[in-house]
């Protein structure tokens, strides 16, 4: 099998896929990380809304997280393209201006980061509640305003706990993003199928693609374990 | 490694007089959204088309039952496949070791997405140029599309679930072991005594939540064209021209499976002993 492979298609210029195969990458590296945090903010939102929201924002964040894990990410990626297109289109169209094409980095983020969301919100909301409660309450009989409460004490203790967990989702942010291949992005995944299907060599470009997207996992790995390592330091070895 | 209790389950609540139970739903916002909702739906019904629907109702009746069938075939194939994936990295030679590691950290490195289209077109590519295969009789099932994805989802979710065996098997208690050898049981009996029953045992609380997981991988199987219920719900998309109405539905069906699905495992969980 491996003799039969022809590397030279790996080639960075023309006739090699390579270099389309890199640009494909970088395309998903970007579209996880803007979907990454994106999603860090709809989590963070979704938390402080089910922990300190009235009534009603808790309901809704509540409905916003079971769909989100009930659902295929196949399927709501499906509905966020359209509905986030058709919505935007609509409001161009009432503000008297035509139609325009979102770019198609910013949908495929936008849908990424509603999909993260939902889980990023369970993360924090666990995280949060994590801290002890004292610490905040200190902080608010010191007169802090809340949001200088959740930028000095609730964001930096909370850290810890939900570190492991958002560690979890940039992973997943990595490899959702081939989702988008189905609907049309030319991200990593897409790129690849093509090249395959134009050289028929299905095992190399695949192959190939896998290594980038394990490097990709690999590295980023590393480099969370390095950050928890950090961010756990004066804390208890086991939580 | 702490000991930590995965095994016990979450002792039910007692059960509340039907009243107690209806209060939180009669709280007067979640009437009003309530009454929202009833409304929207209402909307949905009246407003949009839904001629289609009578005469698709067969099909999308087959997409389920092929999501179900890959559901549940890829689950208890992955599920004997995570058993040994999961020992082997506790407890087995070093080579079988890193050969269970390393499978584990490819497939849940690289995209499900990936490993479908490698595993469908190489492989199916790859078939193709055997005569023997060809003529052998497994062409007829190897030329169709649901086992190349059988195998994808069957992997994927070895790989995932044998982690979490990994982590059953690593967590069984020294002591329970040490008290097995202690009664002159021969190591194999140990383990099909205690060590494997405590393991599974312990891994199953999780097992709900993997199984979540898998039903929500099982559309992308319509990328190779087995039609399942995305396919069907792809293909009426594309033969109306609506572009809300099948995927509203499609998103009612898989909120209703996965609800019914996580009540059942709930159910079951209850009925396993916890042995405390």
């Amino acid at each position: 099998m491996i003799d039969a492979m022809d590397f030279s298609l790996l080639a960075l210029s023309s006739p090699g896929w390579g270099g389309a195969l890199l640009a494909g990458f970088l395309r998903s590296v970007e579209l996880a990380a803007g979907g990454y945090l994106l999603g860090l903010v709809i989590g963070l939102l979704g938390a402080t809304a089910k922990l300190y929201g009235g009534r009603v924002l808790r309901d809704i964040a509540e409905i916003y997280t079971l769909l989100i894990r009930a659902v295929p990410e196949l399927v709501l990626m499906l509905l966020f393209y359209y509905v986030g297109t058709d919505l935007l289109n609509k409001l161009m169209g009432a503000m008297g201006r035509e139609g325009i094409d979102i770019d198609g980095l910013s949908a495929g983020i936008l849908v990424i980061g509603l999909v993260q969301g939902g889980y990023a919100t369970e993360v924090i909301r666990g995280a949060i509640r994590a801290v002890p409660p004292g610490q905040i309450e200190a902080a608010q009989a010191f007169g802090m305003s809340p949001l200088k409460v959740l930028r000095r004490v609730t964001l930096p203790a909370m850290t810890p706990h939900a570190l492991p967990g958002m560690a979890n989702l940039w992973m997943i942010a990595t490899k959702d993003t081939a989702l988008l291949a189905v609907i049309g992005f030319s991200e990593l995944t897409l790129v690849t199928k093509q090249a395959a299907a134009a050289t028929r060599e299905y095992f190399l470009f695949f192959i190939a693609a896998g290594l980038l997207y394990l490097a990709l996992t690999l590295i980023s790995n590393l480099g969370l374990r390095w950050l928890e390592r950090r961010a756990r330091r004066g804390l208890p070895a086991a939580a | 490694m702490p000991d930590i209790d995965i095994a016990t389950p979450i002792r039910p609540a007692p059960a509340l007089p039907l009243r107690a139970r209806l209060a939180p739903l009669l709280m007067p916002h979640r009437l009003v959204m309530a009454g929202l909702a009833l409304t929207a739906l209402a909307a949905i019904v009246t407003q949009m088309d839904w001629s289609w629907l009578p005469g698709y109702l067969p099909k999308i009746g087959h997409g389920l039952l092929v999501t179900l069938a890959l559901l549940v075939s890829s689950v208890a194939a992955g599920f004997a496949l995570a058993l040994p994936l999961g020992a082997v990295q506790v407890t087995g030679p070093a080579p079988l070791r890193w050969l269970a590691n390393g499978f584990c950290t490819v497939i849940r490195g690289t995209p499900l997405l990936l490993q479908l289209w490698l595993i469908y077109y190489g492989l199916g590519a790859l078939f193709a140029q055997f005569p023997e295969i060809r003529a052998s009789w497994l062409w007829p099932y190897l030329r169709q599309a649901w086992p190349y994805g059988f195998l994808t989802l069957t992997l994927s979710f070895a790989a995932y679930q044998g982690e979490v065996m990994r982590g059953a098997f690593a967590g069984v208690p020294r002591g329970e072991l040490e008290a097995a050898r202690a009664f002159g049981m021969p190591r194999l009996m140990v383990f099909r005594r205690v060590w494997f029953p405590r393991a599974v045992h312990r891994a199953l609380p999780t097992l709900a939540g993997e199984i979540i997981l898998q039903l929500k991988a099982t559309p992308l199987v319509a990328t190779i064209t087995v039609t399942d219920l995305y396919a069907v719900i792809t293909r009426v998309r594309q033969a109306t021209y609506l572009t809300y109405e099948p995927l509203l539905l499609l998103i009612a069906i898989y909120l209703c499976l996965s609800g019914t699905l996580t009540l059942a495992l709930r159910w079951l969980e209850g009925r396993v002993p916890s042995g405390r």
